[in-house]
């Protein structure tokens, strides 16, 4: 039935974990919306050939009765209103990534995907994942607003410069799906185009260890991000503010940091994720932490996207610990 | 009298049902650009904050009291005709005039120095003092005092129109329903201002 | 009495009139021409697309027709069509009343409207915009083409806009004859009053928009600029906030004429009046507060997907009141199948299925999919073409007789409608079907897989066009050659048909007659 349905509507196939109740819910919709539209069909005619015209004569003044009216409006907002909510619940696991998920950096750009994992590898349009694993894409944009879309898994995410969003999705099959920009982005969108290559795990592990690794000039051959990170933080000078130890410094050390709340100058708090931390090192002074000065330079156009990946690694890879004291604000 | 109305009042009164509505619009106008005022300074309090402390104060409370004193002036000139004293009303939209003008005259004076700061809009500014987000309040800022300032400036054209009609007799103290809009209007760009005026200054 | 058409003569009467009915047949042409514009880019659009890599023309004059199609036919046919054709001729002698409130601003917004359509048009030849109707930053701040032109162009539309529904806000309050209560009101008027609240309330918040894409474009103001710490998504809310909404503008006033052909031409009272006047203020209601249903993948928080898709849904139930009253109408009528009564049936089963689509986009899972791609496409152009142009073709053939008095050919009107109905389905089903298979909107080629189902839509698309062009060289021919029409041709009791066909200057020989409705039909 679900094969059925899914070929009567030209869907793409359901390679995700997701896209089976995804379908089954636009099955439902859709269906529902087919018998309401022939309902509606059935009805005109009845009345049109029922109450034809046969002279100009007078017709009974008749006004819908209260009960049926308010039954009518009931039902169909209680329809719409359970679709909202399975709609919504689903949406909530589209959005929110398992914590176990494999992140991968994605940067777009006119008009061509670069992935770069943790690992090492990069790649340009092509980004080869796991079957049965979830992997989570963190994306930015290095021009205009994009959108990551891979129908096969039913997800949709949109790329913007200056913050990084995310998307994950698990293969449940292996195979070639498309990749496909969906944002109008200039002259070559409709060009802007990839795969998604989904590979049973052995043959993942394979391609892992045989990938190219990182291009970029002079730095790290074949070093996962995590090490990487770790040249990119003594090369910029992070670690003249920020220790990776727990020791207090002028700006908060990176041990054990990721995923906590932070509370800031402005009197809000920020979870500690990789938005934050890509946000800081563009922008440093939008979101201050409490006790800490506002003296943090700005890196917008001083670190490579890969880099600023890197270090995003590096301080995830320490998120485990915990510092060694209350951490202190330094004297001032 | 217009032959779609049973009455002069009913004219009248539709005349002023049409400005309300048009006010109504208007508001609409300075609504959006408030909301992205409030939206970025969500985002970045601190920013603003240090970004407000560079407006100048001193001639943005000024250009206050020349806007509220204009609005009370434009309520005497048409009180003047009210009372069918058309040389007392002149003399009271001069005055609101000149006011209006000279709250155009200071705004291009602070705009003037803000540019001479570095404090420009977009990617003009050149600063170097404030966080980057600071360029935002000071694009905003521009923005929505220039967007006033344009609205000024149409109302010194409504006073001037406002002005000639008085003298040429066109108002009774019966049938003044233009002078009353047109007052409406300025008080309605006077009542922006205000709005303005703490938002940018006086959030510091 | 001599007519509006005869007297005054001579073109300076027409282009200096005030009167609403000549203002009214001016916008029609306009309208028209606008119409004709749109649909020729469209039809460009699809040729290429019969093909699915390169060829036919340039990816970037490709990019161009699609914005430019989007710009001509919101701004310049769907958001002024029925309003400121039919409303502008219906809304005064609905009331009773011998003109609008304002005719002079009337006509100054007629000819603010041409000033827009001409600085458009005057973009688009100048190499105009490709960023699509939606001016999306940073993509239109960085577009090698000439934005500013077009973007300044769309704000001069929106204030001819705010024109017309101000003066029908006011003519509505203020110049219902005496002894006319709101709830005497033909339904019409209902919709046209919740369109102009629209109008007056959101345009001016697109005319922020469009000036702001302006600015940033020419001047680098940089107001959602990511480098200057500007939130590229922060448009889409400024941008959306009016452009949701004024999908509404589009769907009401069409939604007012099918109201007016069902008592008609089923000789019969509407079930509920109060259920279509309260559910037009309903809709405008609403519709201000579900923006946020076409940025569920932008990157907006959980909560706000929520509650824009939540309120969507109620938005929804609005049109589904309508459709039921609507057909419940017919029920225990005495119906005549004409031309008008086809472009009615049309209506209720194309706008009941773009309907249940927009409920099935609303809901948030599965729009994650559907969102940009063509099933979109397909939602909206069945509500736009299959609800609001269905709607002005009935409208047009309806009204015919009382503007022109003269009869359209009903045969050929009979033919078109059906024409209408074959070429937008042949069109717009494979659309639903490109969008599940996961083909994305502005897609200038696509993959080959995509190919079969884009020239059945091209195909389709040359129907409908050609049926157009029928339909609009029949109806000129009628203006000249049709028969004359009695004042009622129909035996409608709407207040329109109480007067002459077509009527005289002043609408009215003698005061409107309220002791019978404009629904009674059980008595004489």
């Amino acid at each position: 039935m679900n094969e059925l349905l899914r070929w009567m509507l030209n869907l793409p196939p359901q390679a995700s974990s997701v896209a089976r109740h995804i379908d089954y819910l636009h099955y439902s919709v859709i269906l529902a919306t087919f018998a309401g539209v022939t309902a509606c069909a059935v009805a005109a005619v009845y009345f049109v050939v029922r109450y034809r015209r046969r002279g100009n004569e007078l017709t009974p003044h008749v006004v819908a009765p209260g009960w049926l009216e308010a039954t009518v409006i009931t039902g169909l907002l209680a329809l719409f209103v359970m679709w909202w909510l399975i709609g919504f619940h689903q949406y909530r696991e589209l959005e929110t990534a398992p914590p176990d998920a494999m992140p991968i950096y994605v940067t777009a750009k006119q008009w061509m995907w670069k992935f770069q994992y943790p690992s090492g590898p990069s790649s340009t349009d092509v980004l080869t994942v796991p079957v049965g694993q979830p992997v989570k894409l963190i994306m930015t944009s290095r021009d205009v607003i994009h959108s990551f879309y891979v129908p096969a898994f039913r997800i949709k995410q949109d790329v913007v410069p200056g913050r990084a969003t995310t998307v994950w999705f698990q293969a449940e099959t292996a195979g070639t799906y498309d990749i496909m920009c969906t944002q109008y982005c200039g002259t070559r969108h409709s060009f802007m185009r990839g795969q998604v290559v989904a590979l049973p795990p052995d043959d993942y592990a394979r391609w892992l260890d045989a990938a190219e690794p990182d291009h970029f000039a002079g730095k790290g051959q074949g070093q996962g991000l995590v090490a990487r990170g770790r040249e990119v933080a003594a090369e910029h000078g992070c670690r003249r503010c920020h220790s990776l130890d727990g020791t207090p410094s002028i700006g908060p050390t990176w041990l054990g940091s990721f995923g906590r709340v932070r509370q800031l100058v402005s009197g809000g708090a920020v979870t500690i994720d990789e938005d934050y931390i890509t946000e800081s090192m563009m922008d440093p002074r939008a979101k201050v932490a409490l006790g800490f000065k506002p003296v943090m330079p700005s890196f917008e156009g001083k670190l490579a996207p890969a880099d600023v990946a890197a270090i995003v690694e590096l301080i995830r890879s320490l998120r485990d610990a915990t510092p060694p004291r209350e951490e202190l604000p330094p004297r001032d | 009298m217009s032959s779609q109305y049973e009455s002069i009042a009913r004219q009248h009164a539709t005349a002023r049902v049409g400005m309300w509505l048009f006010l109504g619009s208007e508001s609409m106008l300075f609504a959006g650009l408030l909301a992205l005022f409030a939206a970025y300074r969500i985002s970045y309090p601190v920013a603003f904050y240090e970004a407000a402390k560079h407006a100048n104060l001193v001639l943005g409370t000024i250009n206050t009291y020349v806007l509220l004193t204009s609005s009370l002036t434009v309520a005497l000139a048409l009180h003047a005709t009210e009372l069918g004293k058309r040389r007392a009303s002149v003399a009271w939209l001069l005055v609101s005039i000149a006011l209006g003008a000279t709250f155009d005259v200071l705004k291009i004076v602070e705009y003037a120095q803000h540019v001479g700061e570095g404090f420009s809009f977009g990617h003009y500014y050149t600063s170097t003092l404030l966080p980057t987000p600071a360029v935002l309040y000071f694009t905003l800022y521009y923005a929505l005092t220039g967007l006033h300032a344009l609205h000024v400036t149409a109302g010194i054209v409504v006073l001037i129109w406002l002005a000639l009609k008085v003298r040429r007799g066109d108002f009774t103290p019966a049938s003044h329903v233009a002078f009353e809009n047109g007052a409406l209007y300025w008080h309605l760009v006077d009542l922006v201002w205000i709005f303005l005026w703490p938002l940018l200054y006086l959030l510091r | 009495m001599i007519d509006y058409l005869r007297a005054p003569s001579g073109i300076r009467s027409w282009l200096g009139s005030i009167d609403h009915k000549r203002i009214a047949l001016m916008y029609l042409v306009a309208v028209t021409i606008a119409l004709v514009l749109g649909g020729a880019f469209a039809m460009l659009m699809r040729t290429k697309l019969l093909i699915s890599g390169p060829g036919i023309m340039q990816p970037l004059t490709y990019n161009r027709l699609f914005t430019w199609h989007g710009v001509t036919m919101v701004f310049m046919f769907m958001i002024p069509a029925i309003p400121a054709v039919f409303g502008n001729f219906m809304l005064p002698i609905m009331v009773g009343a011998k003109d609008l409130a304002f005719p002079r601003i009337n006509l100054a917004s007629f000819y603010v409207y041409c000033a827009g359509a001409a600085l458009a048009l005057w973009g688009m030849i100048h190499g105009g915009a490709d960023t699509g109707w939606t001016f999306y930053s940073p993509y239109s701040t960085a577009s090698p083409t000439d934005v500013a032109p077009i973007a300044i162009a769309i704000f001069i539309l929106g204030v001819s806009s705010i024109m017309t529904g101000l003066n029908f806000i006011a003519t509505t309050h203020m110049l219902r004859v005496k002894g006319m209560r709101w709830m005497d009101l033909p339904l019409f008027v209902w919709a046209i009053y919740a369109t102009s609240v629209i109008q007056v309330i959101a345009t001016p918040v697109l005319g922020l928009s469009v000036t702001l894409v302006a600015m940033d474009h020419a001047l680098h103001m940089g107001m959602f600029d990511p480098t200057l710490g500007g939130d590229p998504v922060l448009f889409q809310h400024l941008f959306w906030f009016y452009s949701h909404p004024a999908v509404y503008i589009m769907i009401l006033p069409a939604m007012g004429v099918i109201t007016e052909l069902a008592p008609t031409f089923a000789r019969k009272n509407v079930l509920s009046y109060k259920a279509i006047a309260f559910s037009s203020l309903g809709i405008a209601f609403v519709g201000f507060l579900t923006w946020g249903h076409h940025m569920f993948v932008a990157g907006i928080s959980q909560l706000d997907a929520a509650i824009f898709g939540v309120m969507s849904m109620f938005v929804a139930i609005f049109s589904a009141i309508k459709v039921f009253t609507w057909l419940g109408t017919l029920y225990k009528g005495s119906i005549a199948l004409t031309a008008p009564m086809l472009y009615f049936f049309t209506f209720i089963y194309l706008f009941a299925f773009g309907g249940m689509t927009g409920i099935a986009v609303a809901t948030t899972s599965l729009d994650v999919h559907w969102h940009d791609t063509y099933f979109v496409i397909a939602h909206f152009h069945f509500i736009m073409i299959g609800g609001t142009l269905t709607a002005f073709l009935a409208a047009i053939h309806y009204w015919f007789p009382k503007m022109f008095g003269r009869m359209y050919p009903e045969k050929w009107a009979v033919l078109s409608a059906v024409g209408v109905f074959v070429g937008f389905n042949l069109t717009f089903v494979p659309q639903f079907l490109l969008g599940n298979a996961g083909m994305p909107r502005r897609y200038y080629s696509y993959p080959d897989r995509y190919h079969v189902l884009n020239v059945c839509s091209t195909l389709g698309a040359y129907l409908l066009g050609s049926v157009m062009v029928f339909t609009l060289a029949y109806l000129i021919v009628a203006l000249f050659k049709g028969k004359r029409a009695t004042a009622n041709p129909w035996g409608s009791r709407g207040f329109e048909w109480r007067v002459p066909s077509p009527p005289p200057t002043e609408n009215f020989e003698a005061p409107l007659d309220l002791r019978l409705g404009c629904y009674e039909y059980d008595r004489e």
